[in-house]
């Protein structure tokens, strides 16, 4: 029987995941994937708390992250773009000038 | 009942990957392409104009998520739903034209 | 079907919001349908926006709080304060960015649309009342500046600064949200006042909601860069053009503290036994640590960061503080803060000239002698952010300090204290340099100083002394903001 202790987890499992990528990862554009993995897990909490709950709130604000989640993608993607143009590089640890 | 069942299946998977003859050639390891052989490498890199078009996608795409449960209950809604969607739809169409004008869109 | 009934919405209560991005649109359009020559109409159009914007929320400010879009939104005095201080942020940054821009080739509409949907998001999210509001008005802000970080886009340092600022900010924006998201699944609601009922009748089921509670400090503690949580902020200060390092270090931080501030007081007053000492250490960390790397610097702009965060603690003690003083007191250091951090980075463009290659300490040798007006400047904003009396520097850090005596925390104050004595050294030693008789060898052409450069410096002036000679006003509208909170 599933129940919500399941899908916390779940969810619980995956942010790990993204967190742990973002901090080993040196790519960028992989960096952003774990990103997304992390609201992504955020969302499945909030649908299954909203869910358990019987609240319509978790369901509202699942939506504003999903809207948040693609211009955070696509300034994201700007951004390593004009990266690229400048540096030839994805690779984070070669993008290191604002050393003291 | 279920462990032997897994044990069964997972025994046969193990035994034809570690009894099955393997010949590897070059051929074999190339991406299939219809059975045709390769014309381009798939290693090459993509031409940037596509991350152009992949940021505008997911702008304008994701926008549609308000519009789904929006039609949903459009007739509950009344006139008020209407002329908020109405100055979202405006709002996103300000975008569209400022990326036309800009020639984000134009391909060459 | 029965018809939904409209929710209780007044379109005034965020007539400054809409007004900016009203004027973010417009300046959007100019860019794209008026003439490529003289490109300073946009940034003057959209100082108008920000004035009247500042208008409307000082109209708002004298009525007593009430909350609209269904609990969403609140207009208080509190709010208002906040609001005004980031208005003045961007307003301030704007007239910086003329000269800069034009200089950089970067005078662009979509540079004051950034500015302004920046600031659009400050100021939802200060009058937030609820996590959505708070969460979405963070978003706007957030996101604006990762890409106005990164808007000399042909410069690697400005470009790294963006990629460093968009990866850790989502980051942090990802611990927020899963705070919200736990402290939802714990109370039932992401409306802070009904959170705080859940919370103080213990209905909440606790570990899960104090994992929350600290997710949103991480969250939180990120935007407003406390220690551990700055590891961001020298390289994206040092890295963004100096006015959107300007506008970054002001306006932003101001807004993170106000929402951070609403949600800990509104929200969990009744854990306060538990968090606060989380807060002493942030506090502490953060004071200690900006202030001691800040010694070690050779360039102005990281330096300033590091005094940024260094700021970012001695607010932090406020908070500890809490009460009406400790938040008038906060209130009143933000807006202090806002004036000479400005006027010291205004000063930081002068200097650094085209493709800001003349930020270090040692290009500042000299200029006592040959810029004394603009020397005397910068050493009035300097010994603001140093604390010695009489700027409003001094004033800010008393009360500030006065708080945290008040409630009991003598250490705190003391430790803070302290670390305002050992600032004194890198902001003097500042001083002292261009007050040095040190010839360059090499010839340099003249510092240009624009008409709106001048006028940022005087506005930044008058608020850095100003303030300091006559702190009454500002503090009892500080205090009363906040007892109507």
């Amino acid at each position: 029987m599933l129940t919500i202790n399941h899908f916390l987890a779940l969810s619980a499992i995956l942010f790990v995941i993204g967190v742990v990528g973002v901090l080993t990862r040196r790519n960028v554009i992989v960096i952003m994937m774990c990103i997304e993995l992390m609201l992504n897990a955020v969302n499945l909490t909030f649908i299954s708390f909203a869910y358990y709950l019987g609240d319509m709130t978790g369901h509202v604000f699942v939506f504003m992250v999903m809207a948040v989640a693609a211009a955070e993608a696509a300034v994201g993607l700007a951004i390593v773009m004009a990266l690229f143009r400048n540096r030839e590089t994805v690779d984070v640890d070669r993008v290191s000038l604002l050393k003291h | 009942m279920g462990a032997v069942a897994v044990g069964i299946a997972g025994a046969m998977l193990m035994l034809s990957e570690f009894l099955g003859p393997k010949h590897f050639f070059r051929e074999k390891m190339e991406p299939f392409e219809c059975g045709e052989n390769q014309i381009v490498s798939p290693k090459q890199r993509y031409s940037v104009r596509f991350y152009l078009i992949a940021m505008f996608f997911i702008i304008f795409d994701i926008e549609a998520v308000f519009l789904f449960p929006w039609a949903v209950i459009f007739q509950q809604l009344g006139m008020f739903g209407f002329i908020e969607m109405m100055i979202f739809i405006l709002l996103l169409g300000v975008g569209l034209i400022y990326v036309w004008k800009k020639g984000a869109l134009e391909w060459e | 079907m029965a018809s939904i009934p409209v929710p209780d919405i007044s379109l005034g209560a965020i007539a400054p919001e809409i007004t900016l991005a009203l004027t973010a649109v417009v300046a959007l359009m100019l860019e794209v349908f008026a003439e490529k020559k003289g490109r300073d109409h946009i940034a003057y159009i959209s100082l108008v926006g920000v004035i009247v914007a500042c208008f409307i929320t000082f109209r708002l400010a004298g009525d007593p709080s009430w909350t609209t879009f269904s609990g969403l939104y609140v207009v208080d005095r509190f709010g208002q304060f906040f609001k005004l201080i980031c208005l003045l942020g961007t307003g301030m940054t704007i007239l910086v960015s003329v000269k800069y821009n034009k200089d950089e080739g970067i005078d662009n509409g979509e540079y004051y649309a950034l500015l302004l949907f920046a600031t659009s998001g400050m100021l939802f999210m200060v009058s937030g009342s609820d996590m959505i509001t708070i969460f979405m008005g963070l978003e706007v802000m957030s996101i604006s500046l990762y890409a106005l970080a990164g808007y000399t886009r042909k410069r690697a340092r400005s470009n790294e600064a963006s990629v460093k600022y968009f990866i850790l900010g989502s980051l942090s924006t990802a611990f927020l949200l899963y705070g919200i998201a736990l402290i939802y699944g714990s109370t039932g609601s992401t409306q802070i006042d009904i959170i705080a009922k859940a919370v103080s009748s213990g209905s909440g089921v606790e570990a899960v909601l104090d994992l929350g509670i600290v997710m949103l400090m991480i969250g939180f503690a990120f935007k407003v860069s406390a220690v551990p949580f700055h590891m961001w902020t020298p390289d994206v200060y040092q890295g963004a053009p100096t006015p959107v390092t300007a506008f970054m270090s002001a306006g932003p931080k101001a807004a993170a503290f106000a929402a951070f501030f609403r949600v800990f007081n509104v929200a969990f007053p009744s854990l306060q036994a538990d968090w606060w000492v989380i807060i002493w250490i942030l506090a502490v960390a953060t004071m200690t640590v900006g202030n001691v790397i800040a010694l070690l610097q050779n360039d102005v702009k990281r330096m300033l960061a590091y005094s940024s965060i260094a700021h970012a603690g001695y607010i932090l003690v406020g908070f500890v503080a809490g009460g009406a003083l400790g938040s008038s007191a906060i209130m009143y250091y933000m807006l202090v803060y806002t004036f000479m951090n400005i006027g010291a980075f205004a000063i930081v463009t002068v200097v650094g000239r085209k493709g800001e290659e003349k930020t270090k300490f040692s290009d500042f040798t000299g200029l006592g002698y040959r810029y004394p007006l603009m020397a005397v400047a910068l050493v009035i904003f300097l010994f603001s952010l140093a604390g010695i009396p009489p700027t409003a520097g001094f004033v800010g850090k008393f009360y500030i300090f006065m708080a945290a005596l008040k409630h009991g925390y003598v250490y705190l104050a003391v430790i803070g204290v302290v670390n305002s004595v050992i600032s004194i050294f890198y902001y003097l030693r500042l001083s002292v340099m261009m007050y040095m008789q040190d010839e360059p060898g090499e010839d340099l052409p003249p510092l240009v100083f624009a008409p709106s450069l001048i006028a940022v410096m005087i506005v930044a002036i008058y608020g850095s002394l100003w303030l300091g000679i006559m702190p009454a006003g500002y503090i009892s509208f500080a205090q009363s903001a906040f007892l109507a909170l």
